[in-house]
């Protein structure tokens, strides 16, 4: 049993929705509920569940990027909610994040070296030329050129842009990788390259992931231990292979049996 | 496909850029469809899935152009149609469903206008009728008739994508065009949108077209497939056929990319170096 690199206790995040006439009612919103989780050192951690579930609300508060109403999050043994704004600074280059979106998570009018060399900046490492040859050892490491560092987001594809945001998150040298759905807008051809990518680096870097996805073929190649979130809670929780052939709630049942091609998939491929 | 009736033939469909006329978009790409069956159109992005769809429909982009083939629909050639001629057939007797069921509904009208607005149109329903009719589609895709005076962004997307099924089928067409319909969905609410459609596909007797880039919805919902490769149909047949032994590389590169639930089988990604050398 490795040790645990991040680890969250009772967190709990309610939003409030205005209704009623003129919005003057609220509606109060369990986003997370009583959520604990453990994510391993070097392992992934997967988050599964449907829209709303809280799956994307939870990564945002492990990072620290919304506040909590109760609980908390231990990263390397500290509590991340006790540090200092600098201190805070200095632990997020090694929390970072791949988004979903490849489209919308990239400024469209920064050139391709400068998106992935700003957490570079922003925590001073290293000086103009070694920055330099960070990025463009991260870019190559990515399945990207160094002729790509001048281009801009939108002369790339779906799945390049997603390398993109993977080789910003990675050039930090983070220790914890937060994936919010990183292929769920990729076609099935181009998630096979990324997910095949994630994989590697994680060798390679020794990171840990938490993956956060609804398609449970993905995260059954991904992950080592998986979380399913209903309504704001963690409903089951256990490793890849007891979950998937053995479940015990009903609701991971139902996402298991959405799987499209679930049936006539099995066996037919070679 | 013999002893039922055949509804759509595409004949050696090409299409180019009008400035490039010596770029295939789509290459020779011939097809049938036949009532109250699904055929799926599989491939990556790129591969002319979706042009494909739209040159049936008369729906291309300005820049782009047919340079040959034809679509035959109930017999007729759709390509020699007029303009007007096409609103004709456009949403009453070919319906259409797209990806984004954020982006395809008017925001600034309610779900019972913008279903309602076809059957105007095309079947001239006005008033009682008309309301009697939206609420029975409604029904029919499993929104309570109460939501009919709710706007898109009250809806979720699974809601959303339903009552664009509803403004589809509203004219009770003959053929149904889906592109990509649940890919932006969640995979339970893209299960119950798959069993949708095929429950009204066999209830209303339609011919579908479902194009997807992935073969595991391919696996549930189709009868025939055609798997689509940098604008050419690569292989086509029955859906058990294709699955059970793929004979083309690509067909084969592209099964082992789905990932497997078991997780027994290796994930693969597409070599297209290699699939280069085997199509050469």
């Amino acid at each position: 049993m490795s040790e645990c690199i991040l680890s969250a206790r009772g967190l709990s995040k309610t939003y409030r929705q205005r209704s009623g006439r003129f919005g003057f009612g609220a509606n109060v919103i369990k986003a997370l509920d009583n959520v604990s989780i453990d994510l391993k050192q070097g392992a992934t951690l997967g988050i599964v569940g449907e829209s709303g579930s809280g799956k994307s609300t939870l990564a945002r508060c492990l990072l620290q990027l919304l506040p909590l109403d109760a609980g908390e999050v231990q990263f390397e043994g500290r509590n991340l909610a006790l540090l200092s704004g600098a201190q805070l600074r200095i632990a997020r280059r090694h929390l970072q994040m791949v988004f979903q979106d490849p489209f919308a998570s990239l400024n469209p009018r920064m050139k391709v070296a400068e998106i992935v060399g700003e957490g570079l900046v922003i925590h001073g490492l290293g000086d103009a030329d070694e920055r330099r040859e960070k990025i463009k050892r991260m870019l190559q490491r990515v399945g990207l050129s160094v002729e790509d560092m001048d281009k801009f987001p939108h002369q790339f594809s779906g799945g390049q842009r997603q390398r993109i945001g993977i080789a910003r998150a990675l050039v930090l040298e983070p220790k914890v990788v937060v994936c919010d759905e990183p292929v769920s807008a990729l076609d099935v051809s181009i998630q096979a390259q990324i997910l095949l990518l994630l994989k590697e680096l994680q060798q390679e870097m020794g990171l840990s992931y938490l993956f956060i996805s609804h398609d449970l073929r993905v995260v059954r190649h991904i992950a080592d231990e998986v979380a399913v979130m209903h309504c704001g809670r963690v409903v089951e929780q256990g490793t890849v292979e007891a979950i998937y052939a053995h479940p015990h709630v009903e609701y991971t049942q139902n996402l298991l049996n959405a799987i499209p091609g679930r049936h006539r998939l099995a066996g037919a491929t070679v | 496909m013999n002893g039922t009736t055949e509804l759509l033939r595409v004949d050696g469909l090409s299409i180019v850029p009008m400035a490039r006329r010596d770029m295939l978009l789509v290459n020779d790409v011939s097809f049938t469809l036949a009532a109250g069956r699904t055929t799926c159109i599989v491939g990556e992005s790129g591969s002319g899935k979706s042009l494909t769809a739209l040159a049936l429909m008369g729906l291309l982009p300005p820049a782009l152009q047919r340079l040959t083939g034809r679509v035959m629909f109930h017999g007729n050639d759709l390509t020699a149609y007029s303009s007007t001629q096409m609103q004709d057939v456009r949403g009453k007797r070919i319906g259409m469903i797209f990806q984004e069921p954020m982006t395809s509904l008017n925001p600034v009208l309610n779900v019972s206008y913008q279903i309602g607005e076809s059957l105007t149109v095309h079947l001239g329903l006005t008033g009682k009728a008309l309301q009697t009719r939206v609420a029975a589609l409604l029904e029919q895709v499993g929104i309570a008739a109460e939501r009919a005076g709710s706007y898109p962004d009250e809806l979720s997307g699974g809601q959303r994508q339903r009552v664009m099924i509803a403004m589809s089928i509203a004219c009770e067409p003959a053929m149904l065009i889906a592109d990509e319909p649940t890919t932006a969905l969640d995979v339970t609410v893209q299960a119950q949108i798959l069993a949708l459609l095929a429950e009204l596909k066999s209830r209303m007797n339609m011919g579908m077209l479902f194009i997807t880039h992935d073969f595991g919805v391919v696996a549930d919902i189709a009868d025939d497939v055609a798997v689509m490769f940098r604008g050419q149909i690569v292989e086509m047949g029955a859906v058990d056929k294709v699955l059970g032994s793929p004979q083309h590389p690509y067909t084969r590169a592209l099964l082992d990319c789905v990932p497997d639930v078991e997780g027994k089988k290796p994930l693969k990604p597409i070599d297209y170096a290699w699939l280069n050398e085997v199509a050469a």
